[in-house]
């Protein structure tokens, strides 16, 4: 009796796995910056190839690179460019595909301050080096005038884990700030001075919402999604920007013209007056060989739709389409793929 | 006639059944000692794949309190320091809870209502971590930011535990949350303890005059110390395990700092926030020589917990 | 001399009325957690969550059908290969006897329960993970049935020593071998404590977030089976919790009671059975 009972259940599974192993399953891991656009595009593209399942997981631009090294996923993704020696490790030399263009802003949940703070190099940097500890500091209140800034302290997030968005809001800070720079530096990953972590951007933004006269750092989509305040930042040429398509569009603008053959550019504090200071690109790590020949075509296929018709859904996510004359030279490096 | 015949067979049947034993023992045996391999492949694993750490920083991991994986310097301070100072909150709320509710149940309580009453209080450790973690993360951690934390800051404000920001995420929530965790275990193995102890010591006390305060705190527990001893050993090692409760409400900063209202980290949540990313073999094997830091605390908690429970059953049973 | 008895019996009196208050706590702080997730729980529970994938972060009207598809995979393989294991383990640790050995295995046993599972998850990592350089629910399944081994173990050897000696040797007279007696007579007699241990310890596990989190991964989709990366309910639960979405907090609930109630149900079922079966003095 118990025998047929457990090879009845034990086929009903098999009934429910098989099918399901036909389904091609491509493994990819990485940046919570595009987070929100990849989940996006993977799910569209299962609709259009249903036998395709790319199972993407928001664990950071360390994780992504991490999990790539190792072997475990089939392509990583991170918003900070792998560097010489990190590559050097992969066994399979990487390709650096940037998918997107975005921004990271400073969020923040301050109790009776509805209206859009403005943020310089200076008031930044000293608010995450823990120099300025409140918000009625007088060095926000001379960029702000009009605002009723509580006296409060202000309880900074930033990630716990290693992430790109870390990476390119330090590389900004380390830009601007000297102070920054030899105190704390650039990283995906860095001795924070003062703050609580959060894991991931969603992390970051989850916290700092629930966290009352808290500043954090994020993907611009996370706040927009969230219907969280944010403000804008003091870019190289001195006028107040806030992130948006336009912006981050603009600081890419120089990148474009030279973008390097192997992608990896930072655009960080780009010249240019409408030009969102703190915009990066982000990256799909696609190993330069993949074994698996069926794999590597659908991801080259998939590639191909991304650099077309998946740009199409960058602005209605708050990210940036990719310059034209970038799309271009994506595509030649498809071919380089084997 | 019958016994001849069964002692035929019998005879027949040993031998051939002889093998069946055999073969029995064999394999019962096999599965017996591999557990004994599962545990020494555990701990193979995490020597062999902590060898990079433990070459570069010797001893001083233990004491270094810099988590830095960009200069790839590495300590277990903070992460000590985290997981021992919630441990010990959670037992400073739940000792005092538990042992009483203890002495209720098997002093005061009749029969009946102590054992219902103890199911209920047991199906509190079958709730998983990451269940305590959602609650905490959307009740406690409110509760605590906006009423708990200022409350204890504005009273006991001077002393250096509770000076500083408040954020809601922070060591004493997370002891808090790990406290409810740990109740159910000192209640359950003290309340069995107390039960063991001989009815005359109880009469003995209650004859000359004592008060049934006075008998059960002054006389049957003494004589249980042992096993209530055992029952916070036991607490305290559920405690420094816990890993999803704790990562979702500590803050999960690597710092030292006298504020219980600072956020901090535990040895259990950093490796489960930062093992999937941890890009080097150096960064990896730190977050590995962590593990085997947390296996030998618990280990040697556990084990002193379990004589102390021996010892006690041993005592009661003595008459 | 009055006056201390005064002092004495007040003490006497506030002293176990605080113990009394004392237990209320504890007890009530089950029905706070049970309340607290029945409301919010119950009131996200609806047709999608265990029917749709989930969708895209910010898109409303996903569910958690392959979280709880996953988590059945995951512990239904680790039950397979830890019960039985567990079992004929604790049938050699009751029934032979061997100085030496014997408390070894159960001293490893209890090492091996009381180590935190996040450290378990590791285990799985470098022997299964590593190795076949990919995420699987598979190496999910090892991890928890490592954890269920001393589990199993250590109970099914305490309900088959409370077997009475009597039944062992009268089976014995009758001529039956040492492994007959074991397996028709001592385990059927010991079946319902041991149903009851391996009840209490799938429970256990099906709740285990941690030793997922770098084996079994996660998963948006169905995922290709158990030898890829799989979505499972407490890992759904702890990555929708701490995101920003109301959505996801919304399905995190419901989740939660999902989880809860099977893990008491069973909880409560098993120690019913356990209630009404032996009536043997526990030694």
């Amino acid at each position: 009796m118990k025998l047929t009972k457990m090879s009845l259940a034990l086929a009903g599974l098999m009934a429910v796995a098989i099918p399901l192993a036909t389904a091609q399953q491509i493994n990819a891991a990485g940046a919570s910056f595009p987070a929100v656009i990849y989940q996006k595009w993977f799910e569209e593209y299962r609709k259009m190839h249903t036998d395709v399942q790319i199972n993407y997981q928001s664990i950071g631009s360390g994780g992504g690179i991490a999990q790539l090294t190792a072997g475990t996923v089939d392509f990583g993704a991170s918003d900070m460019p792998m560097t010489d020696e990190q590559i050097s490790k992969v066994t399979v030399k990487p390709l650096h595909f940037p998918s997107v263009l975005g921004g990271v802003v400073p969020t923040y949940n301050i109790a009776g301050v509805m209206q859009d703070l403005k943020f310089t190099p200076e008031t930044l940097s000293g608010i995450f080096l823990g120099a300025i500890t409140k918000w009625n500091d007088p060095r926000l209140a001379k960029d702000n005038p009009g605002v009723k800034f509580p006296n409060a302290d202000i309880q900074v997030v930033h990630r716990s884990d290693g992430s790109g968005t870390t990476f390119v809001w330090t590389d900004y800070l380390s830009k601007v700030s000297p102070d920054w720079k030899s105190k704390v530096g650039v990283g995906a990953s860095v001795n924070w001075p003062v703050g609580l972590g959060g894991k991931g951007n969603e992390g970051v933004a989850g916290t700092v919402k629930q966290t009352p006269n808290s500043i954090g750092y994020v993907e611009l989509i996370y706040v927009v999604q969230n219907k969280m305040a944010y403000g804008s930042v003091k870019n190289a040429s001195g006028s107040f920007v806030k992130a948006d398509f336009n912006t981050v569009t603009d600081a890419a603008a120089a990148a474009a013209k030279n973008m390097p053959d192997d992608f990896r550019v930072s655009i960080t504090n780009a010249a240019g007056k409408n030009a969102y200071p703190i915009s990066s690109f982000t990256w799909l790590l696609i190993p330069s060989h993949i074994p698996d020949a069926a794999k590597a075509k659908t991801i080259k296929a998939f590639l191909q739709w991304m650099l077309a018709d998946g740009q199409k859904y960058a602005a209605g996510l708050s990210y940036a389409s990719l310059p034209k004359e970038v799309i271009a030279k994506e595509v030649k490096q498809i071919a380089k793929i084997q | 006639m019958a016994t001849p015949a069964v002692a035929d067979t019998t005879v027949i049947g040993r031998r051939t059944t002889q093998t069946g034993d055999i073969v029995a023992r064999l394999i019962t045996f096999a599965f017996a000692a591999s557990i004994i391999l599962i545990t020494f492949l555990l701990v193979w694993q995490l020597w062999s794949q902590s060898a990079p750490t433990r070459h570069k920083f010797g001893f001083a991991f233990l004491f270094t309190s810099t988590w830095n994986p960009v200069t790839e310097e590495f300590g277990a301070l903070p992460f000590v320091y985290g997981t021992v100072v919630t441990s010990i909150l959670a037992l400073l709320i739940s000792v005092p809870l538990g042992l009483g509710s203890a002495i209720f149940l098997s002093e005061l309580a009749p029969a009946g209502i102590s054992n219902a009453l103890t199911f209920l209080i047991e199906l509190l450790a079958a709730i998983p971590s990451v269940i305590y973690g959602l609650l905490a993360l959307f009740t406690l951690v409110p509760l605590m930011r906006d009423y708990g934390e200022p409350f204890l800051k504005s009273t006991l404000g001077f002393l250096p535990w509770f000076k500083g920001p408040v954020y809601g995420l922070s060591l004493l929530t997370a002891g808090m949350v790990l406290s409810i965790m740990t109740i159910p275990f000192i209640i359950s193995v003290s309340r069995e303890a107390l039960l063991a102890v001989p009815r005359e010591q109880r009469e003995a006390a209650l004859a000359l005059g004592a008060t049934r305060w006075e008998s059960t705190w002054q006389i049957v527990v003494p004589y249980a110390k042992l096993g209530i001893l055992g029952s916070i050993f036991l607490g305290l090692a559920r405690a420094l395990g816990e890993t999803m409760a704790v990562t979702m409400v500590i803050g999960n900063d690597p710092k030292i700092k006298a504020s219980l209202f600072a956020p901090g980290y535990s040895i259990a949540a950093v490796i489960a926030n930062e093992f999937s990313e941890a890009t080097g073999k150096v960064y990896q094997s730190a977050l590995i020589e962590l593990g085997i830091v947390l296996f030998l605390l618990t280990i040697i908690i556990n084990g002193v917990a379990r004589l102390m429970i021996i010892a006690t059953t041993k005592k009661g049973s003595k008459r | 001399m009055s006056g201390n008895l005064i002092w004495r019996k007040s003490v006497n009196a506030v002293m176990l009325s605080v113990t009394g208050v004392f237990t209320v706590l504890a007890v009530s702080s089950l029905f706070l957690i049970l309340g607290y997730l029945v409301y919010y729980g119950g009131r996200s529970l609806d047709w999608n969550f265990f029917t749709k994938l989930p969708l895209p972060p910010g898109e409303i009207g996903g569910g958690m059908a392959n979280a709880i598809v996953g988590s059945l995979k995951i512990v239904g393989v680790a039950a397979l290969m830890g019960l039985p294991f567990g079992f004929l383990a604790g049938i050699y640790l009751s029934e032979f006897e061997d100085k030496m050995f014997c408390p070894l295995v159960r001293y490893v046993a209890d090492l091996l329960n009381g180590i935190p599972s996040i450290v378990v998850g590791l285990l799985a990592w470098g022997l299964v993970v590593v190795p076949t350089r990919s995420f699987s629910g598979l190496a999910g399944s090892i991890a928890l049935a490592a954890m269920l081994i001393p589990i199993v173990t250590r109970q099914t050897e305490q309900f088959l020593r409370e077997v009475p000696l009597s039944l062992r040797e009268a089976a014995l007279a009758l001529g039956a071998s040492k492994w007959k007696t074991i397996a028709t007579v001592v385990v059927p007699a010991g079946s319902k404590g041991i149903l009851t241990g391996m009840i209490l310890g799938v429970a256990r596990i099906a709740g285990e977030s941690a030793p997922l989190l770098f084996t079994a991964f996660n998963n948006q989709f169905w995922g290709g089976g158990i030898t890829q990366p799989t979505a499972s309910l407490p890992v759904m639960i702890y990555s929708h919790a701490i995101a920003p979405y109301e959505d996801w907090h919304r399905q995190a609930w419901a989740a939660g009671l999902v989880l809860i109630g099977m893990v008491l149900i069973a909880n409560i079922a098993a120690r019913l059975v356990l209630a009404r079966g032996i009536s043997v003095p526990r030694a």
